[in-house]
Order: structure tokens, then sequence, then C-alpha cells
């Protein structure tokens, strides 16, 4: 072996005193540089989950539909017709604010891997994306890279970007966030996992050779707070290839058609490290790994560059004994390379020889089983009361509601975001049926009469407020997006972006998220199928405001019953169902027109909840509905606004009823809503529906003209102020351009 | 009718393609391998969308450098039809088949959305089920889609009738807000002499179906699927744009 390590350099590793006391003892000597460097990233944050493990079990994850809970590369649920839909968010949230480009492609990448290692092919993707304040120097220069990141990787690989979301918020401004989500579609009997079996079974390793980036991306980037010398730690960032990547997802969709292969995992975060010991931990097995037998990008790379590189678009797989030859023939046809690098044993230890000597042994339960698991301590912040506190007597109204909604559909979180999605392929794949823009994508399955639905929401305004509630509103919104297209929900990937857990507020904030998802994902029955935890969002001692985001998939059984918000005929009726309160704590209005976020987030009865989803699913598949479109930020008044915005052109004619103040029933978010439209011979039905679940029918009037006529308040053109609302992101990015 | 669509290291409408000839159309469509030497007996050969060789050096530059593109041009030289959708656009012309080249949107970045293009000319394998001047409703999906030549080839092309889509608005004027990404004169697609092969930027195999958008680009492959099926012969006379 090669020569042991002091203490001192387990500190650059990251590891704390107490970790290095551990690995010490469990080894029963000091580890050598390669061990340390094994240990460094298995147990750090991002791989080991040491601080969320213990309470991420309270998460439910089981279901009827369930075919591969968390754990896995991907969650996998049944969509019948023996198809599966596999699905996971990611985060890639410091190597994005970093190195924004080349961050978020990269964050895109290695999501699609965790999706096609399963034996999916990935249809559509998602990203969800926060940044801080459009004022603020740095953001427009990385919103441009992300989204071109973005497009870039997803673009070229071929894979739809069919939605996601864009905020902007003051507590991104030194922490920005890039979740990633990919859906893909798998035979339910033919999914692959990432558990090793049968000693003396081979190691492969596939796909571009490893060079020298990315090296403690994992450890150093990803689980530790940003600083002012963060911009040298580009080096940590990998460099994405989607061509290489795309031969990759085509030979391994190949290879799968055959039965050489007995277990998968892709190289991600700990590239080699965690690939191997992952497949090996799972499976209970034993590994030898001959690094001088990877494929290298240049020379002189060391033992211990190989296993922490982070060099993208490499798989690690376990084929059947004597099947070499025909993985490596399969990956030929693709160009691309396929090394025997290894292969089982079943003495439960991790080799990695070098020239002939051993560089490292550890035992694979050491760094899985053994890894660290805190219960950090958590307190809830004093702030938080005060925050709340919201005297309505100090809002004043506004004195022109007209004026205040055009403000509203210019602000940057409701303004169009056809400035993004127009640099995405939103169509490649040939099942895009609705596309961005509306309450959630739809996706048509593949010779099937079947669509799934995905969204991605998270309100962190709401979970600044009140982390609990602000997560129960992420899993309902997410929920209600999906009915609003039609689709029942299914199933939840979830990733979980928090500040420093050694900080108690931020431990508190983060069980008090997983507790509301928890309630909320009980309550709606979409178990949580897979996900993500990303810790150390913080920079300089400030942590961003919780931001669990929730992906959620659900299932139309006809996609032709799918709905859209846009208003389809001059008129028709429009109506809401569910109940409007006097609520304006953590609203858009509130942060955009008063400059306060505070109060608390909108009061929710996940019960009353369900029977809105009951009766907008029973009339969608009764087909009474013209349009349908859930209620959320910007209130009442954006929404109307929102449905008249679609290709027809059509304005709106409604009449409120008052008893409450104006600016809340027009911009408050009081949940449980849905803004719809019908013909006028269907209403008499929807009334049963809605009867028969106890959910308040309201009708507000009539789509009609070409302006936005609400009650006595408003009265705008339309087209000039879908214009407004349309050209509104490119407008302030443009203005911003250094 | 037989399809062919070529798969490149890369493609990615390959299967878009193959769905609108065989599921759409009801067409035999098989896949052709880059690395093949034959073209499979297809009477179309179609170069698919995609971001062949990872579009790394320049668009369809080494593509073109594939074993099959010796098929594609003699096939092409024999009066064999061709359709470059896209990335396959830009490997005819850099493959020298269609004239002009494909190059960086003015905007600098990648653009999906539905355009609208006029039928320039019904004189062609592609276009002859149409009536000249027709505007059709087709998606487009490229980074480098700004069609550009030198002076003397576009007044070539206008000449001989060869500019077979223009971007126009949907009253059919060709404005430059209708223009998604700078091409001179809205060139949308192009055809060569023999007016066999053709090149377009949108995705007519994305405009097959209702459900997912458009249905105007099944008239483009119905064209073509009545031109094999009839025969070339029985093909209409030139006629003007409208």
């Amino acid at each position: 072996m090669s020569g042991a390590v002091t203490a001192e350099v387990a500190d650059e590793h990251g590891l704390t005193r107490e970790e290095w006391a551990k690995i010490v003892a469990l080894l029963g000597r000091p580890p050598t540089l390669e061990e340390l460097g094994v240990f460094a990233v298995m147990w750090s944050e991002h791989c080991s989950y040491k601080s969320s493990r213990a309470f991420l079990r309270q998460l439910p994850t089981r279901g009827a539909r369930v075919l591969q809970g968390p754990g896995e590369n991907a969650g996998a649920v049944d969509i019948g017709g023996g198809l599966a839909a596999v699905f996971k968010i990611e985060s890639h949230n410091h190597p994005s604010f970093v190195e924004p480009f080349q961050g978020a492609a990269t964050g895109v990448g290695g999501i699609l891997r965790d999706v096609f290692t399963m034996g999916a092919r990935p249809i559509a993707n998602l990203d969800s994306l926060r940044f801080g304040r459009l004022e603020h120097p740095r953001t427009p220069y990385l919103v441009k890279g992300v989204v071109a990141g973005i497009g870039h990787y997803g673009n070229a690989i071929g894979v739809a970007t069919v939605g996601g979301e864009l905020y902007f918020d003051p507590g991104y401004d030194h922490n920005i966030l890039v979740n990633a989500f990919t859906l893909g579609i798998a035979p339910a009997d033919r999914l692959f996992r990432a558990r090793a079996a049968g000693a003396g079974n081979p190691v492969i390793y596939v796909g571009a050779r490893t060079g020298r980036d990315g090296i403690h991306g994992a450890s150093l980037l990803a689980s530790a707070a940003l600083d002012a010398t963060s911009e040298e730690k580009r080096p940590a960032v990998q460099v994405g290839d989607p061509f290489t990547e795309k031969l990759l997802l085509e030979a391994c969709l190949e290879l799968m058609q055959t039965d050489d292969i007995v277990a998968i995992q892709d190289m991600g975060a700990a590239g080699l490290t965690s690939s191997s010991l992952e497949m090996a931990g799972r499976g209970g097995m034993g590994m030898v790994l001959e690094l001088d037998r990877v494929p290298l990008r240049e020379e002189g790379m060391t033992p211990y560059e190989i296993l922490l590189s982070e060099s993208q678009e490499r798989m690690l797989l376990v084929a059947k004994a004597g099947r070499e030859a025909a993985v490596q023939a399969v990956f030929a046809r693709w160009d691309l390379e396929a090394a025997v690098v290894g292969r089982l044993t079943d003495d439960g230890v991790f080799r990695g020889r070098w020239r002939g000597a051993e560089v490292c042994a550890l035992p694979v339960a050491a760094l899985t089983e053994a890894a660290p698991v805190y219960r950090r301590p958590a307190e809830e912040p004093s702030r938080l009361e005060e925050l709340q506190r919201l005297d309505p007597a100090e809002i004043p109204e506004p004195a022109d509601y007209g004026q205040t909604l055009v403000r509203l559909l210019e602000s940057p979180n409701l303004c169009a975001r056809e400035w993004v999605y127009r640099q995405y392929d939103q169509l490649v794949g040939g099942n895009t049926v609705v596309r961005p823009g509306g309450d959630a994508a739809v996706v048509r399955i593949e010779g099937t009469r079947r669509a799934l639905a995905l969204t991605v929401d998270c309100n962190s305004r709401y979970c600044r407020l009140d982390p609990y509630l602000g997560a129960v509103l992420a899993v309902v919104e997410a929920a209600r997006n999906l009915v609003a297209v039609g689709a029942r929900p299914l199933a939840v990937s979830d990733c979980l972006n928090y500040g420093n857990p050694e900080k108690p507020d931020v431990m508190w904030e983060f069980q008090q998220g997983v507790q509301g998802i928890r309630d909320a994902c009980v309550a709606l029955e979409t178990p949580v199928v897979s996900g993500n935890v990303s810790f150390y969002n913080e920079t300089e001692g400030r942590n961003i405001p919780p931001t669990p985001t929730i992906a959620m998939v659900g299932l139309l059984e006809d996609v032709e019953a799918h709905l859209t918000p846009w208003w389809r005929a001059e008129g028709d009726v429009i109506a809401l169902l569910g109940r409007t309160r006097e609520e304006l704590g953590g609203s858009e209005y509130l942060a955009v027109v008063h400059g306060l976020v505070r109060g608390a987030p909108p009061w929710i009865d996940l019960e009353a909840e369900k029977r809105l989803h009951r009766v907008c699913l029973a009339a969608a598949e009764e087909r009474l509905l013209r349009s349908l479109h859930d209620v959320s930020e910007g209130g009442l008044a954006v929404a109307l606004a929102e449905c008249s915005f679609g290709a027809p052109g059509l304005g709106v004619r409604v009449d409120l009823e008052q008893g409450m103040r104006t600016d809340a029933l027009l911009f408050g978010e009081s949940q449980s809503r849905m803004l719809l439209s019908l013909r006028r011979r269907h209403l008499g039905r929807l009334r049963d529906l809605a009867r028969r679940e106890d959910v308040p029918l309201t009708i507000l009037g009539e789509v009609r003209g070409r302006s936005l006529v609400i009650g006595d308040a408003i009265d705008l053109p339309l087209e000039a102020t879908r214009e407004r609302w349309r050209r509104a992101l490119a407008v302030y990015l443009a203005a911003r351009v250094r | 009718m037989r399809w062919g669509v070529v798969v490149f290291p890369g493609s990615n409408d390959d299967r878009d393609a193959l769905r609108a000839a065989e599921r759409v159309l009801g067409d035999e469509a098989v896949a052709l391998w880059h690395k093949d030497r034959t073209l499979g007996g297809a009477d179309c050969v179609v170069l698919p969308g995609g971001f062949s060789y990872g579009d790394y050096l320049r668009c369809g530059a080494l593509a073109k450098f594939s074993p099959i593109m010796d098929a594609v041009a003699r096939h092409a030289r024999e009066g064999g039809l061709v359709l470059g959708i896209c990335n396959g656009f830009q490997i005819l012309c850099e493959a020298g088949l269609l004239p002009g080249a494909l190059i960086a949107n003015r905007s600098l970045s990648f653009v999906c959305d539905f355009v609208t293009v006029r039928v320039e000319t019904t004189d062609t394998f592609f276009t002859h089920g149409c009536r000249a001047g027709e505007v059709l409703e087709l998606p487009i999906k490229h980074g480098e889609g700004c069609y550009v030549a030198d002076e003397g080839t576009l007044a070539a092309l206008e000449h001989e009738q060869r500019v077979v889509f223009r971007y126009t608005d949907r009253a059919g004027r060709p404005t430059p807000e209708a223009n998604p990404n700078g091409a001179l004169r809205n060139i949308a697609g192009v055809c060569n002499a023999g007016r066999n092969v053709i090149g377009l930027m949108p995705h007519p195999e994305h405009a097959v179906e209702r459900l997912t958008g458009s249905v105007d680009g099944l008239r483009l492959f119905r064209s073509a699927q009545s031109w094999v099926t009839r025969g070339a012969a029985a093909a209409p006379a030139r006629s003007a744009p409208g």
C-alpha cells in the first residue's frame, strides 16, 4: 500500500476530526491517500445523506403502483400496459452558480443517465430554476448561461424539455438553484438495477474516458457552502458532452435488450468510486478494480484522481461472466469504449489495484452502511413569528386595479417564460401534447391512448414564512397542476434544497419540510419514489429560503381528454371551483406591489383539496370542460388573464361578488381553487358534481370580446396586455446585459 | 412506398420521421445505419434532424463523410428522392447536394416554435399536393438555421423556382418578423436543379397529428407518397408561386 495519511490531510478533504477517528477505528489503521479520498466522497453529505437520512425515512414510499422506490438510480411507477414511468429530480446548484453553462448542462446529463440506467428511454425533461433578483448584476449572466446550458445538452441529446419553473428571489442572489428532472418509459418487467451479484462477474467501464475534471465535485463543491473563492472551484465543475451521452444512451438501451447485464450504475457524483461501491454495497459483494485498465483522457493520472474524477458520460456495469465480448461489440457499434476493469468478489472488500500494487482495500460496508448518520440540533428560528404577522389595515388598497394587474403580469415571477422555453426543443420524440406554458406538460405514451402529465413546483416564499406549510403547499400545487390538465397524480420525486444543516434553524426548516411533504403525500396518496437532498446552499452565512421542489407525475387514461388553461370559444361560461378567502400573506401581490414578504401562507385543507380534484377529474372525464386552470400566484385576476393569453385571443367579462377587500379578492392566493370554462349546457352537470363533493362553484361570467373586464375594477385591452406580459422577461434581461 | 431514414450518430428526429412514414402514412420505413453503403431499396431517403456527430465542428460537416453518403449522392444523381430535414438540410448543403449553407440564427439562440411557411413551388415531389402560395404551420427547432448563399446563387434559386418554402406571416407575407432565424430572403427550404433533393429547416415530421400541434406536414409526406405511387411522369407541370 502507498503511504498512510494524517488527520490534517483529512481536514483538507472536508472530513471532521470525529469522522477521521471513526475511519481509523473502522480500518484499525490510518487510510492511504486513495482510501481517504474514497471515504471523503462516500461520507460527503452529497453521497451519504448523513444529515438527512434519519428524517427521509418518514416519507411515504410505497403504493400499489410503485415498482421502485428511493434507493436506486431513479424511481418507477406502473402506468399500465406493461409499462413503467421512471423518473427523478436532482440538483446541480453549486456547479451552476460557479459555471452556469456547464453546471446546468451536466445537471441535465446526470439526471438523464440516472433514468436510462434503469432501462428507460428518456422522453421528457423539466427544469426548476431559481435565481436572485433580476437587479442583481450577476443574475442575467446566470440566467442566460443556465438556460443555454440546459438547451445545449437536452436539445443535442434529443430529449424534449417540456416544462419547468423559473423564480426570482433575493434569497438566491448568492446561491442559485438548478434542479433537473427526467421522465423515461421502460417495460415494467425489465427495470435495471444497481445491485451487483455473482462473484467472478466482470465489471465493465463504458463511455467517455476519464479525465481530471470534477475531482472533489461531490465533497468540496456540493457539500460545502459557497464563498468568495467559489469561482476558483471551477475546475471541480465537469464538462458535458451530449453527443457522447447520446451514443451511450442508445448503446445502453440496445444492450438492455439482451440478458447480459447483471447490474448497471451511472458514474455521477464521486464517479468510479461511488458507482462501484454502491453496486457492490447493494448486492453485499466485494469488488476488485484494476485502475490501470480505466480508459484515460490524459497521461500521468494517479489512482487517486482516477477514483475521484467526475468526468461525465460514463457508466459502470456488471455483466454475466463470458459475455464481455458481446457487451463490447454493442458499444463498438456506437464507437464507444467498453473496458473490463475488474470483477466481483464475495469477500465484501473494495480493492483498487494500480500497477500490481493494492492502493486501497476497504470493507464495502464501512463505506456504505457504517457511514455517519447525524441528528443535528434543530431549533425554530425566532424570526418567524414576526414574519408571519400581517396587519391588513396597514396595507393600502391600490387606486388603479388595472395598472396593478399589469404590474403583476409584467413582474419577473409572473410574466411569460417564453424567452426560456423557446430555447429548448420541446417536440423531439413526437409525443409532446401540451407544451410549456400550461399548468403541466402532457406527453403521450407512444403506441397507447394514455399520456403522462408532469410538473415541478415550489413556492419558496411560502416556505420561508412557514417551512412546514410551504412544503405542503408545494405538493398540493404540483398535484393541482396535474389535475388541471386532466391527469390523476401518481407519484413524486423531491429535490430538497436547504441551507447549511449545521445551523439549527436550517435543520429545523428541513425537518419541517420533510414533515410537510410527508403529510401532503400521504393525504394525496402520491408516494415519493425518488429524490435528492441538496444542503449547504449557503454563501457567507446567508442561507437560501427552504426550497423543497416537488416534481410530480400523473396519468391520463385518454390523452384526447386532456385540458389546457386557455379559453376556447366566445360565450362559454367562466366559473370558479373552490372558496376565496381574504388572504394576502406571502402573496406575489404583497411582494411586488407593497414590497412585503410577510404574513402566513394561504390556509389549506387537504381533504377539501382532494374533493376539488375529484370534481375536476370527473368533469374532465365526462368532457364537460373547455378549459381548466389552477389559481395560484397572482390570484384570480392573474389566472383570468393567463386563460385569455392563449392562441385564440379571447377576452373575459366577469363580475365579482365583493364581501372582502378587492385586492384580496383579485390577487389573494387562496388554495384549492380552479378556474374553468364550459358550454352553458354543461353547467347543470358540473353543479351536480360540485355539490356531491361539497365544493363551492361560482359562476363568474363569460368568455367575451378582446378585453379583460373584471367587475368594475379592471378593463384592459387584451392584445396590448398580453404583449407586455409576453415580452417582459426578454426586456428585463436585455436591459441588464452589461 | 418505401422510406429510408438515415441514422447518424447524434440523429434525434429519426424516430419521428420513421413514425410519420410508418404509423401515420402507413408506408414501409426502414432505418439506415450511417455505416451502411446501400439504401435498402428506399424510394425516398430522409436525412433526419438532430446533432450528427454532436455538430461540434460545423453542422453536418462530419456526417457528409459517413459511408452511407456515397450511396445517398448516387441515389440523388440517379434522380432518386432525398429529403433533408433540419440537420439533414445542413448535411445536404455540406455534402454539396444543395447550394448554400446554414449558419447560426441571428439571435444566436436556439429557437423552438411553430412558424408559418409559404409553399413557393408545387413542382417538387414534396409539394405537388399543395396549392402554390399555400401557408403551412410547421415547427422549427434549431440553433443554426439561417440560410445563406451568395447573390448569384440566390438569384438562380429564385429564377429557377428552387426556393421551396419561405417563412411568412399567416397571410403569406415574407416579413422580417416572420423570419425566425435571419435566413436570406426568408428562405426555409430549397431544392436542387433536378428538383429531387429537398432540404428544409422546419420539421414536417413533427406536424402529422392534430394531437401534437399540426397536420400540415402530412400534406407534404402525402405528396411524396402519391408522387412515388403514381410515378414521376404523372406529376403536374410547373406552376409559379401564387
